[in-house]
């Protein structure tokens, strides 16, 4: 425990800059994928059907590639399309690209879920399209879609670890390279993982409080 | 961009692909098999009437919901030997999906488990079925037929997740593309056609799935 202890403390640098990456991929990644899935949700919901079919499809592709799928492609594929991505952007819009898909996807049932007494109450009494969007629709989808938006910060936590697997020193990548270092296998791993499951419980009780609150109403 | 698309390269490895796909199905099927009896007994145990087995199962499934796939696969395979337990790369991702895929499971099968109606339950006690009698032969067929629209969405995510294989040089199709596009260079094409599969299966498998739906007609 004492050896352990002491490789801790010589690792802790490595594994709060991997511990923050972690966080910070993630956070980019909602970010991007919640502005991405806004649009994907509404045009799912609103559009013509010739307009919503590039988005069904893109949905429907993200949603039937596994991860680590898009996150190679999103590694290899732009540098022979003549862009110059690092590894984390390359991550980072993988992990954007499919959230904006799962994200769409639950707008759209959030969206679809709203009785349509309340829109058509919004055109009778003059709203525009966007006004209604604005000021009926999306914030009653926000409530209900609300709680499964935040699990989708867990999966992407999850998701940043395959970015080790590009070469991004996220917390994982950083832990493996410890490892190679001290051959403590088990106990950075574990460590590794507690500090996951800390992040992610945190998220994950959020939604669960969120839950409980729109569900008071 | 001076780049022109040349499949060729990837047909001819086409075959290693579809070997990896099929490597990726087994591993899925053999996976969701033992989680699914890993999440029964959870489920249950999430709704018994003594407080220590509720907490277990509430523990398990927090534990592995939440530690990401890949943590989980390199525990197994990299961590356990050093406690003496020594499985190959098939064995130890297999152990780890099917670990993770009971904890989704445990949630599938408590939603299926509550869904049951109590008359029904009432019913069987009356009629002098025992309660293990009556969950085994009333309780788990109802419950399983609610809950195998969402058994089905849990087996293809945890197919997708069969490509984080990949990451211990299981040869499934994730691990096979990767291959091909450092071999050949054909970038575009590799993931496209890899991606591709993917989808393909998992609309095949949505689909015997729906089929399975519509010949067990919803209690």
């Amino acid at each position: 425990m004492q050896v352990f202890l002491d490789q801790l403390w010589i690792a802790r640098f490595a594994l709060w800059d991997g511990f923050l990456l972690t966080v910070q991929i993630a956070a980019a990644s909602i970010l991007f994928g919640t502005l991405l899935g806004g649009i994907v949700g509404i045009q799912l919901s609103y559009a013509p059907w010739w307009l919503k079919l590039p988005f069904r499809l893109y949905v429907d592709i993200m949603r039937g590639t596994p991860v680590l799928v898009l996150i190679l492609a999103a590694f290899y594929i732009p540098s022979v399309a003549g862009l110059s991505l690092g590894p984390t952007q390359a991550g980072i819009l993988a992990l954007s690209l499919f959230a904006g898909a799962h994200i769409g996807e639950l707008l759209r049932g959030s969206l679809q879920a709203i009785p349509p007494g309340q829109a058509e109450a919004g055109r009778s009494i003059g709203l525009t399209f966007p006004q209604l969007l604005a000021y009926v629709l999306l914030p009653q989808a926000a409530r209900s879609a609300l709680p499964p938006w935040i699990n989708t910060g867990v999966e992407l936590i999850k998701g940043s670890s395959l970015l080790s697997m590009i070469g991004v020193g996220e917390l994982l990548l950083k832990t493996q390279e410890i490892i190679g270092r001290n051959f403590m296998t088990i106990q950075f791993y574990v460590f590794a993982g507690i500090l996951y499951l800390a992040i992610n419980i945190v998220l994950d009780q959020l939604g669960k409080a969120v839950e409980r609150r729109v569900g008071q109403h | 961009m001076d780049y022109s698309l040349h499949f060729g390269a990837v047909w001819a490895s086409f075959d290693k692909l579809l070997s990896g796909l099929a490597i990726g199905l087994g591993l899925a099927v053999v996976a969701v098999a033992i989680g699914t009896l890993l999440g029964l007994l959870s489920a249950f145990a999430s709704v018994a009437p003594y407080r220590a087995l509720r907490s277990l199962a509430a523990l398990y499934v927090s534990l592995v919901r939440n530690l990401p796939l890949l943590v989980l696969v390199l525990l197994a395979y990299f961590a356990l030997p050093q406690t003496g337990i020594t499985l190959d790369k098939y064995q130890s991702f297999v152990g780890a999906l099917a670990l993770y895929s009971g904890a989704y499971l445990t949630e599938v099968f408590r939603a299926g488990l509550i869904s049951v109606p109590k008359g029904v339950i009432e019913a069987a006690r009356s009629i002098g079925l025992t309660r293990l009698q009556t969950n085994v032969s009333v309780v788990a067929p109802i419950m399983l037929r609610n809950a195998l629209p969402s058994l089905g969405n849990t087996f293809i995510g945890m197919f997708k997740d069969s490509s984080i294989a990949a990451a211990i040089a299981v040869p499934e199709l994730t691990f096979e593309a990767r291959k091909i596009n450092v071999d050949t260079f054909r970038v575009i094409e590799t993931w496209t056609v890899a991606s591709g599969l993917y989808i393909a299966a998992c609309v095949v498998i949505a689909m015997l799935l729906r089929g399975l739906e519509r010949r067990f007609p919803k209690f």
